[in-house]
């Protein structure tokens, strides 16, 4: 990636990060959030993951992002009002901060990878061609289709990550999905109203959803 | 960076969206009203052709005239607004309206006599096409919601909250639609998809290459009902009858956008109709073929050019089919618009959630059974 580039979407998403604490409007807020959102997904694709960066404008950007606008709009939340703050939290939030700082700071010093520019590293499609062969002689189940755009120098990262997820990390997907059907079970159960017995007439999904 | 990258996309961008999309968003306002005319037994508008002349050309200056007319009114901002919010709704509906058509293909790849590389005839050449349309399109919800909030009063308030609403629930079923197309295709690009249906037949029309096969014509019955899910989600995601309900005259004055006038008007207009022109384009691309010619006649006419001075002529022909094909779509959501009534808010919520979720997941599975035994 370009380092102007670089530069200008990093500020973009860190600019409007700050924006959503620095907001007293609600609304304002959450679009800051969603361009912030926007500019990391950006970041994202200027590292060839496309896929990552195109779902995290597909999935934070466009549905969460939505959803709690909607409800802040529907809730109708009042602006912030101007709070007096007491010396001692003040300075309390103040201490937490900087020592938050120094800590990331110090990892991001001893981090030597940072240090080498993208242009460097080039992704190794050599090493990668020649491992998914050796993986799909010994039988395990590697795209054809992939392989083939790596040859062509083209990263189909889609297809990579499913193929990772899917083969070697199977039995944790599994966990994952069944996590997330319980969630899914949770909430209806939770958002079902006790509703009298249901009536059984033609007419009486209409009169439910006109209540 | 390379600067014939530069200058092709520059190119591309301008051709493609300046050119084509914009003067077709013009036009297809003028194609709605005079084919609805038609179907409701009127004339339509045929007066403007041109000025100081009695000459009327069909009435075909009337989206030049209708333009000049949002760009002179007067651009009036209710008091009662939040003005940030309402001046930059209408381009939070437009521009991701437009951004959306960076990954249709419009053409073969272009091969120019005095050029080594043939240029490929897509603004960006993603391996993520359908995925990025998705998500692009899903901003466009912001532009609708802020329209109906910032506007401070009733009825954009309620068409808002409506758009949104529906624009959430029909996302999902026409993602999943989609995935049965991408099953058989086992590409995301979307020029590699349409190059696919060229060679071995489209989806819904296998009838050469080795589209001859029982496999393709038992996986038309998954193909069939993704496309219906697909089109009539479509309908829905881009607010048009009979899922009109975010504008609906009767109920809602003129939803959303009541409050807003001139330009800012034709801003949401335009951002509809370029959302109704790039979704037809998806369809067109992942079930009719795309740019491709039905039979297998590509392969003909790019024998007969190729290696000759005219070997740009396939690339510009599959252009000219691409925008046909599109046309044809738009005269049937047109159609649809004239024939249909409008649905009820809650029938469209069931239709949405009950039925369409379903189904389409039961496509998924349908269609990766026929792929894996037949």
């Amino acid at each position: 990636m370009p380092l102007p580039l670089f530069i200008l979407f990093s500020a973009l998403t860190l600019g409007f990060a700050v924006a959503v604490i620095a907001n007293r409007n609600p609304v304002t807020a959450a679009l800051c959030l969603v361009v912030s959102f926007v500019g990391l997904a950006a970041l994202f694709i200027g590292l060839s993951a496309f896929f990552i960066g195109i779902v995290q404008i597909l999935v934070y950007a466009g549905a969460v992002m939505v959803l709690f606008l909607f409800i802040i709009m529907l809730m109708d939340i009042e602006e912030e009002e101007r709070k007096h703050f007491d010396r001692l939290r003040t300075a309390g939030g103040i201490a937490v901060g900087i020592g938050v700082a120094f800590l990331i700071g110090g990892v991001l010093w001893d981090f030597d990878y940072g240090k080498a520019s993208l242009d460097d590293v080039p992704v190794q499609f050599e090493a990668a061609i020649t491992l998914r062969e050796a993986d799909a002689d010994s039988g395990i189940v590697r795209s054809a289709n992939a392989t083939a755009a790596l040859r062509e120098g083209r990263l189909k990262d889609v297809a990579l990550v499913g193929e990772k997820l899917f083969n070697d990390y199977n039995l944790h997907l599994q966990m994952i999905a069944v996590l997330i059907l319980i969630a899914t079970i949770g909430v209806v159960t939770l958002g079902k109203k006790d509703s009298p017995a249901p009536d059984s007439g033609s007419s009486g999904g209409d009169k439910a959803s006109e209540s | 960076m390379d600067l014939g990258l530069i200058i092709s996309s520059a190119v591309k961008i301008i051709g493609f969206v300046f050119l084509m999309l914009m003067p077709m968003i013009a036009y297809i306002i003028w194609v709605e009203r005079r084919f609805l005319a038609i179907i409701q037994d009127r004339i339509g508008p045929n007066r403007v052709g041109i000025p100081w002349t009695n000459v009327g050309l069909f009435g075909l200056g009337q989206p030049i005239a209708d333009g000049l007319k949002s760009f002179l009114k007067e651009d009036f901002t209710p008091g009662h607004v939040n003005k940030f919010y309402y001046v930059i709704a209408p381009a939070l509906v437009m521009v991701p309206a437009l951004l959306t058509c960076a990954v249709l293909p419009f053409g073969r790849d272009l091969v120019l006599p005095f050029l080594d590389e043939p240029i490929r005839l897509v603004i960006a050449d993603l391996d993520i096409g359908p995925i990025w349309i998705f998500a692009i399109a899903s901003l466009g919800v912001y532009g609708i919601v802020l329209a109906g909030w910032a506007s401070n009063s009733k009825y954009p308030f309620l068409g808002g909250v409506r758009a949104t609403s529906q624009m959430i629930s029909y996302e999902i079923s026409l993602g999943l639609s989609i995935i049965p197309v991408l099953l058989l295709f086992q590409h995301l690009n979307l020029n590699d998809i349409v190059r696919y249906q060229s060679e071995h037949g489209w989806l819904l029309l296998p009838m050469w290459g080795d589209g001859w096969s029982v496999q393709r014509w038992l996986y038309l019955i998954p193909a069939g009902v993704a496309f219906i899910i697909f089109v009539v989600s479509m309908f829905a995601e881009t607010n048009r009858t009979p899922f009109d309900l975010p504008e609906c005259e009767t109920e809602l004055v003129a939803g959303y956008h009541t409050e807003y006038g001139s330009m800012k008007f034709a801003m949401f207009f335009m951002g509809e109709y370029a959302a109704m022109i790039i979704g037809s384009g998806l369809a067109v691309t992942l079930f009719l073929g795309g740019w491709s010619l039905p039979f297998g006649l590509d392969a003909l006419v790019l024998g007969v050019f190729s290696d000759t001075w005219f070997s740009w002529v396939p690339a510009l022909l599959s252009t000219g089919i691409f925008f046909l094909k599109i046309v044809c779509f738009m005269l049937f959501f047109i159609w649809v618009r004239g024939t249909l009534p409008r649905f009820r808010y809650d029938q469209l919520m069931k239709l949405g959630w009950i039925i369409f979720f379903e189904a389409a997941l039961a496509n998924i599975f349908i269609a990766a059974g026929i792929l894996m035994f037949a």
